[in-house]
């Protein structure tokens, strides 16, 4: 069944061993939407965020990109290529920034363009250049990784991303490895993404952040969506203890 | 150990007793034979990395019959004596219809054997590459094998250069074995020094020299390429 929405999830479940960590969860994704997902740690936001590009595939359930379905069953050769194609479709964005620390932020940034997409050296350079200035580091180029801040790197790790031209972004709590003082420029580029519509799933502790962002907030807790709205609502009015519980504990600790 | 002692005071009460003009007229001989235990240890290193990189790979495929090949290959080398393993190559082998020379025997025997040893240290060095690695690449769109071979493999390389140097310096010092086969190699020339001249203590002497003096530039080299390797 084809869906309509841009990326779709739909009863997804998901155990590891006797361990149920997503219940029948449906979420849909319009073009252009940034959606925010909220909960207690173990409270299975990061699997599914992993569920949607096959890094944690799903027991059971559907999940569609503009009218694909992912995590199509396959025998094992067809699958590994239908997924390896449709992640080229979806960018992610992970805690600890898992730069390629061999290479420098250039080969970082074109290895991927290069060996998937074909193109030559010199396209590969604009498009890391491209990339680049627009997350502001153009001058750490020729830079390894080690020599950069953690802000850095990860500005760096979603300019890779960026340059596989993802229809979708993921970020895994991508500023939750950070000191305070970097989450700011991080955000920014996210905002700055945000505002060129690009469509993003973000799994995040930074109620702040999901209110001036997002356009839906998620709250998951023990595998299942407890609540969903815009964050307007949900976060000034939320309908469930249990989102109540979880904002009243994490707005007090933000406030210390 | 009194008794040891009573052996140090003979000992010293005699003097210095060692046969300088023997070593100075043998070791040009002995320097051959070192080239000849060069000579194994390179081919035994070339045949080691061979066994290893394809042992870890077995090691590491998603075929569950090349996995346990792999195991199985892994603990019968490294769980019997090299010196067994060579005995039944050149001595068993005629028997079943496998005839080799010694020099030959001394290779294939010692580098099966290392090759094992090297497996699991390829393993080792390619499993502790961080796993958010093939995470990232893969989310990329890379396949298994272009993940392997351009973000894991390159990190591993580098990670697995002293490990493999330790087994290069047990394999130089394991060459000693191949005496037993009768290769005319470092050891096996000085025992055949002693029965002539009945001097162990210069004959062993000697040939612990040239393999401390092979060990060490092995040693140097591998450090040199290590620093080299080093992610800057």
């Amino acid at each position: 069944m084809r869906s309509s929405a841009f990326v779709e999830i739909k009863n997804a479940a998901k155990s590891f061993g006797t361990l149920q960590v997503l219940r029948d969860i449906n979420l849909s994704v319009e073009r252009g939407q940034i959606v925010a997902i909220i909960g207690p740690s173990g409270s299975g936001k990061s699997t599914l965020l992993r569920a949607i590009n096959e890094l944690d595939p799903l027991t059971s359930g559907e999940v569609w990109l503009e009218g694909v379905q992912i995590n199509r069953q396959l025998p094992p050769r067809q699958y590994e290529k239908h997924v390896n194609q449709v992640r080229q479709n979806i960018g992610m964005v992970f805690q600890h920034f898992n730069l390629f620390p061999h290479l420098t932020v250039r080969g970082n940034i074109t290895l991927a363009p290069r060996m998937l997409k074909g193109i030559s050296e010199a396209d590969a350079n604009a498009l890391a250049e491209e990339q680049l200035t627009k997350v502001g580091l153009l001058e750490k180029i020729d830079e390894y990784p080690s020599r950069l801040s953690g802000g850095q790197k990860q500005r760096v790790a979603i300019a890779r991303a960026l340059a596989m031209k993802p229809k979708v972004m993921l970020f895994d709590e991508a500023t939750s490895a950070l000191d305070p003082e970097l989450v700011e420029e991080v955000n920014q580029v996210m905002k700055q993404l945000a505002e060129e519509h690009m469509t993003m799933i973000i799994v995040t502790h930074e109620m702040d952040f999901a209110a001036s962002v997002c356009d839906r907030v998620i709250f998951m807790d023990g595998g299942v969506v407890v609540e969903e709205g815009p964050p307007s609502v949900l976060f000034k009015n939320p309908q469930e203890e249990r989102t109540r519980n979880f904002l009243r504990k994490h707005l007090a600790r933000n406030g210390d | 150990m009194s008794a040891l002692l009573v052996l140090a005071r003979k000992t010293i009460s005699k003097g210095p007793n060692m046969d300088i003009d023997l070593i100075l007229r043998v070791y040009p001989f002995f320097i051959e034979a070192a080239w000849v235990t060069i000579e194994l240890s390179v081919l035994t290193t070339i045949l080691g990395l061979t066994c290893g990189a394809l042992g870890a790979a077995a090691r590491l495929s998603r075929n569950v019959v090349l996995r346990a090949i792999g195991a199985v290959y892994v603990s019968v080398f490294r769980g019997t004596p090299a010196l067994i393993q060579l005995f039944i190559l050149y001595f068993g082998g005629p028997q079943i219809g496998i005839n080799l020379d010694a020099f030959d025997a001394g290779v294939i025997g010692l580098g099966v054997n290392i090759g094992a040893y090297m497996t699991e240290t390829m393993r080792g060095a390619i499993i502790s590459v961080n796993k958010g690695q093939t995470e990232a690449a893969r989310t990329l769109g890379m396949s298994r094998w272009e993940t392997m071979r351009k973000v894991v493999l390159p990190q591993a390389m580098r990670m697995m250069i002293r490990p493999l140097g330790v087994n290069i310096n047990a394999l130089i010092k394991g060459t000693a074995l191949v005496a037993a086969i009768s290769v005319v190699e470092l050891t096996y020339t000085a025992q055949r020094y002693i029965g002539s001249t009945y001097k162990p203590f210069e004959m062993f002497l000697l040939s612990g020299v040239l393999y401390m003096v092979i060990i060490y530039i092995v040693g140097h080299g591998i450090s040199w390429l290590d620093r080299k390797a080093r992610i800057v």
